[in-house]
């Protein structure tokens, strides 16, 4: 039986020579947790079913850096590793995958791009290509937006860009069906809502995406204990959950949070 | 005595070269196919389609064929157990044709590609599965699965839409629909048997 996948997210700012992965509130405020590699390799030995690496300062002169992370990290960590920030090309995505990655991940580059997509699919396989979107609500719906009935009444959800920076004004909802159809194997859905809320994972968001795409989905942004991610594997489709703060500042480990979902019916890997 | 890995221009080898670097199998990436002679033990890897990687594969099938004559055991994994089989509904290019039987597409009941962990259900006990059991589980990413004509080469199966083999053990020729090597400590524990056989 295929198992839902629980992925701690490692947010990495790679000003210093390590590395040091960072936790923000709703993509501001930022709080530090520990060194790259140590992290990871301690989620993996806990019996995390992948590992994602964000660059959150994704500018090519700390590309060397991650290099670096990647490959310390690599050497320890025998589950699927996934790379994502500031991967422009598929010259960038070469570069992580030799250090190392099993898969990268690709956001503004894709949206500026979509053909970025189809080209890495066609390299290196559409498993290895995950499209992340990062999901605002905008409550109000219009006919040419995919329209979500959410807590606020209907909604849709704009894509935003550049670490959240700047919207794009792409119907995030679309654009993950878009992806799939450019060769996407999977998508990585953030609600910017929710990220480092604790309040838990965007229900509406993720099951009106889920539903809509036929490869896996991956939920993401606002998980704050073990029940929320019960709740999203009860209440959607999503086949994997991602969480960075529960695990970095020890509210639950990947272990605790297996053992919970397995008591209450969910496959899972233990 | 080292462990090859056919390097023949599909794919990221790093993770396969990388788990058989811990294991201390000593792994040496082959690109030329006058070099695959003289290793104690063979993994194909193979990712993208069956189609490109049989093109690609094709010109070590005479090595590689003589290596598996002479004995030496030969682990194909993902794309590189499909190749080992007759024909594949992906591509119209012929397999191996190693053993007998066709890669068929996954049903549409489920998600394609299968992606994650599944666990396996063994069917014979073969040393290339020792310290394995049905409660492992293993990571598969794959849109097509193997059917052999002969059951009897099935050593685990995994349940997804469908039976699936996830496992192929005859002789010296193993091979498995999962990626061992992205699947954790139980991952590294059959590339650790097929090592031990491979110097046996």
């Amino acid at each position: 039986m295929l198992a839902r996948r629980i992925i701690p997210c490692l947010d990495c700012d790679l000003a210093v020579p390590q590395g040091r992965v960072v936790k923000g509130i709703e993509f501001k405020k930022i709080r530090y947790a520990g060194v790259p590699w140590e992290l990871a390799t301690r989620y993996y030995e806990e019996g995390a079913d992948e590992i994602v690496f964000l660059d959150i300062t994704a500018s090519s002169d700390r590309r060397e850096t991650m290099f670096n992370v990647i490959r310390a990290t690599a050497r320890d960590v025998f589950v699927p590793l996934a790379v994502g920030g500031g991967i422009r090309s598929v010259e960038d995505a070469r570069g992580v995958f030799k250090a190392g990655a099993d898969k990268v991940t690709v956001n503004t580059a894709a949206l500026k791009r979509p053909e970025i997509i189809s080209e890495i699919a066609e390299e290196y396989g559409s498993q290895a290509c995950v499209v992340a979107i990062d999901a605002k609500r905008r409550d109000d719906p219009a006919e040419d937006r995919i329209t979500v009935p959410t807590q606020q009444g209907a909604s849709w959800f704009e894509a935003s860009f550049y670490g959240g920076r700047e919207f794009s004004g792409v119907d995030a909802i679309a654009w993950a069906m878009k992806a799939e159809a450019l060769g996407a194997g999977e998508i990585l859905l953030t609600s910017m809502d929710r990220d480092g809320t604790y309040d838990g994972f965007d229900i509406p968001l993720t099951d009106a995406v889920s539903k809509r795409v036929r490869i896996p989905v991956i939920a993401s942004g606002g998980c704050g204990n073990a029940d929320h991610i019960l709740e999203v594997f009860q209440k959607t489709g999503a086949s994997a959950a991602l969480a960075a703060s529960i695990f970095h500042y020890g509210e639950a480990s990947v272990g605790e949070v297996k053992s919970h979902l397995a008591e209450r019916g969910i496959a899972v890997r233990i | 005595m080292t462990i090859a890995v056919v390097d023949y221009g599909v794919g990221n080898l790093f993770s396969i070269y990388n788990a058989l670097e811990r294991i201390g199998a000593g792994p040496k990436l082959v690109v030329e196919p006058e070099e695959l002679t003289g290793f104690a033990g063979i993994v194909v890897p193979g990712v993208g389609s069956f189609g490109r990687c049989m093109r690609r594969l094709s010109r070590f099938e005479e090595p590689l064929r003589r290596a598996l004559d002479g004995g030496t055991p030969v682990l194909g994994i993902c794309v590189g157990m499909q190749v080992l089989f007759d024909g594949s509904e992906e591509s119209p290019e012929e397999g191996l044709g190693w053993i007998r039987g066709d890669v068929v597409r996954l049903p549409d009941s489920v998600l394609v590609p299968q992606m994650g962990w599944n666990n396996l259900s063994i069917r014979r006990e073969v040393e290339i599965l020792e310290g394995i059991s049905d409660e492992d589980f293993f990571y598969f990413v794959h849109s097509y699965h193997c059917v052999p004509r002969d059951g009897q080469v099935v050593a685990a199966t995994a349940e997804y839409g469908t039976e699936i083999a996830a496992a192929i053990s005859t002789d010296n020729l193993f091979a498995v629909q999962f990626h061992p090597e992205k699947s954790g400590a139980k991952g590294l524990s059959i590339l650790e048997n097929f090592v031990r056989l491979s110097r046996c």
